[in-house]
């Protein structure tokens, strides 16, 4: 067997461009991929003016609440162009410079400041858009929709918190500052203390039913106004999202997008090659002159096998080593990267040996290899809920039959350590292995047919 | 070598019918026959790439070296590379030695560092043989060897071929190049649609072939043989 991998490393060899094209292509496709799916999506052009004055703070009951930061927040969600007024926000927005335009109005503050007062004008502020791109412009909607949703939750949150503290003054009683003076409030809690001391000194009749009415009403407005208050807790946000994870773990984004590209760049690599080298014997009519008692039809497959492993392995962990000057990868789990390539490389060189025994010519085979590869890679990326349940549940059977979805699942667990445990994806490598194996071993029947 | 009532069905096509063959040690055989005739079907199950569905074979004490009508070899390795990728695989002491000799003996000396892509289609049929005589094997199985052949490449290979049947080497070659076989065959066996219609010497077949069909007698053996062929229902 060594012999024959040795012959076939010579001929790889030997076809330089045909092995740079093996490594490069699928690399290329995998590094592409990897950027697509771990880099954020591309922040719209937005116009920003903000016409608030500069140190204007929002006060809620007389107290200033601390500097928003609100340029630094729009422009973490947006790519800001900022204009010095609004004509050129609309000049910017006409001429397709900028998608949108968000304006914040000089009297933004002032109207925020009034909702706690008598006199609450809305605060609003100003979305010209230009809708050209339907893309980018739900993009836009979205970020700016987001935006506002989490200024109007900080807002009321400040709010209640004011709130709460008025209600605490007027049960427990305090210093109350107005206009910079300090007034003493006494609170329902001492107004119903000193109302029962008083009641022993007044006598039997009318006036001393009336003072027990007011002591009554003060304890329960006193005992009212504590639950009060953690229900206008509740209005700044009434729903609470509790998450739970029922199945699955997702590793983190850039974790999975090298998952997804060594995968990628094993499977191509290994189907391939695997498959092309398997064809190669046919088309270069050796196989009848090997397995006349050379080499058994069976080694010869573990020998592809092997080859397919081989190489996967060594471009694999060439394209890990390489991601590393990207992404930290924890080297403490090679030991698991190791076993999750060898068995991920084991059954897609498996299926590569199925397609190289079924097809004549190296040509047809690479072809057929490409086109199942890279359809599964993309299937098997589809998450659940992305589509329907029944055409899920089909695709769910399809990639479950190709090595793809469980070596990058293989991949995942190896390289994540908070991620799944390894030992399913790798028992389906397993599995799957033992099918293309046998597979190719009855294709292979046609290849001796002279 | 030693074949009797060898047959061979692929579906419901009978590829051979009950075809004997014997070949004596340094003998020269050749198979005549149409395409289709079972030429290639015998000649692979002599080498035993394929099971017969009838019949027995018996081969000699010793290797039987096969070497296929398309040469079954690398294109990207070099001579050198093929002869002893196929030694080490036949599990030779000394496959360098084998290497050598095989070299020597095909005159492939100078070219051993060639890959064989770059040889001419003579010298790749030459690379072929070589890897069908490393096992030094007592029978050689040829089919269709002179198949893209030029004149002068022909006669090299013929040269070479009777070169080892003068030193014990039983050799057994498929043509449908009638003169050629007439030329080379000490012996012929004429297979057509899987029967075999004749198994005798040069001359005999002549004389069959007169006697079958003797208003081709006068023209030239080719003509004559189609016509026999032609009386015998094929």
């Amino acid at each position: 067997m060594r012999w024959l991998l040795l012959k076939d490393l010579q001929v790889l060899r030997r076809s330089p461009l045909q092995a740079v094209l093996l490594v490069a292509y699928p690399v290329l496709i995998a590094v592409l991929v990897g950027f697509a799916i771990s880099r954020e999506p591309e922040k719209p052009r937005v116009a920003f003016l903000n016409e608030v004055p500069t140190g204007t703070r929002v006060s809620v009951g007389g107290q200033q609440l601390p500097a928003a930061g609100v340029d630094d927040r729009v422009c973490a969600r947006v790519q800001c162009v900022r204009v010095e007024d609004r004509a050129e926000a609309v000049e910017k927005v006409e001429s397709g410079d900028v998608l949108a335009a968000l304006v914040l109005p000089e009297d933004l503050v002032s109207r925020i400041n009034s909702l706690s007062t008598l006199t609450p004008r809305t605060p609003k502020v100003e979305v010209l858009v230009n809708e050209e791109d339907p893309v980018k412009a739900r993009l836009v909607d979205e970020r700016i929709s987001n935006l506002l949703a989490q200024a109007n939750l900080a807002i009321a949150r400040r709010i209640v918190v004011e709130g709460g503290r008025y209600l605490d003054l007027l049960i427990d009683g305090g210093q109350l500052r107005v206009a910079g003076l300090a007034v003493q409030v006494l609170g329902l809690r001492a107004t119903a203390q000193i109302l029962t001391a008083l009641e022993p000194a007044l006598p039997p009749g009318p006036l001393r039913t009336s003072l027990r009415q007011v002591t009554n009403f003060a304890s329960r407005a006193r005992d009212n106004l504590d639950v009060a208050e953690p229900l206008i807790e509740r209005l700044a946000q009434p729903v609470e999202v509790k998450k739970e994870v029922v199945d699955g773990s997702s590793p983190p984004l850039e974790i999975f997008a090298i998952a997804v590209a060594a995968t990628l760049t094993l499977a191509f690599v290994t189907v391939l090659l695997v498959a092309g080298s398997l064809a190669l014997e046919r088309e270069e009519n050796a196989f009848p002159r090997l397995t006349r008692g050379l080499v058994s039809p069976l080694a010869l497959l573990g020998e592809k096998v092997l080859l397919g492993m081989a190489v996967g392995l060594v471009v694999t962990l060439l394209m890990l080593a390489g991601l590393q000057f990207f992404v930290p990868l924890q080297w403490d789990r090679f030991g698991l990267w190791l076993l999750a390539v060898l068995a991920g490389g084991a059954a897609l060189a498996a299926a590569g040996a199925a397609l190289g025994a079924a097809a004549r010519e190296v040509r047809a085979v690479s072809l057929l290899a490409f086109m199942v590869t890279l359809p599964i890679a993309f299937l098997s990326l589809v998450p659940s809920g992305a589509i329907g349940g029944g055409l899920f549940d089909l695709i769910e059977i399809v990639t479950a039959v190709f090595p793809f979805k469980p070596a990058l699942e293989a991949m995942t667990a190896a390289l994540d350590s908070a991620g799944p445990a390894i030992g399913g994806p790798l028992l389906h490598l397993a599995l799957l292995v033992a099918g293309y194996g046998l597979i190719a071993r009855l294709a292979l029947r046609r290849f001796a047919a002279v | 070598m030693e074949a009797r009532g060898l047959i061979k069905r692929y579906g419901d096509r009978e590829a051979l019918r009950g075809v004997d063959l014997v070949a004596e040690p340094g003998e020269v055989v050749g198979i005549i026959g149409p395409n289709g005739a079972g030429k290639t079907t015998l000649l692979s199950i002599l080498a035993e790439i394929v099971k017969p569905d009838g019949g027995s074979v018996e081969s000699p004490n010793g290797s039987v070296g096969w070497v296929p009508q398309q040469a079954a070899l690398y294109r990207r390795l070099t001579v050198e590379e093929n002869l002893l990728l196929f030694a080490r695989l036949e599990g030779h002491d000394d496959p360098a030695g084998s290497v050598e000799e095989m070299l020597e003996l095909t005159g492939l000396g100078e070219r051993r560092r060639e890959t064989v892509a770059r040889l001419s289609g003579g010298n790749q049929q030459r690379v072929n043989i070589a890897i069908g005589l490393l096992s030094r094997p007592s029978v050689l199985l040829l089919d269709e060897p002179s198949v893209g052949l030029d004149p002068r490449q022909r006669a090299r290979l013929w040269e070479f071929v009777s070169g080892l049947a003068g030193a014990g080497t039983t050799v057994i070659f498929s043509t449908h190049d009638i003169q050629e076989a007439e030329r080379y065959g000490q012996r012929l066996l004429v297979l057509a649609d899987g029967e075999s219609l004749f198994d005798g010497l040069a001359e005999e077949l002549r004389e069959a072939v007169r006697a079958e069909a003797p208003e081709a007698a006068d023209r030239d053996f080719e003509t004559a043989f189609v016509a026999y062929l032609h009386h015998r229902g094929h």
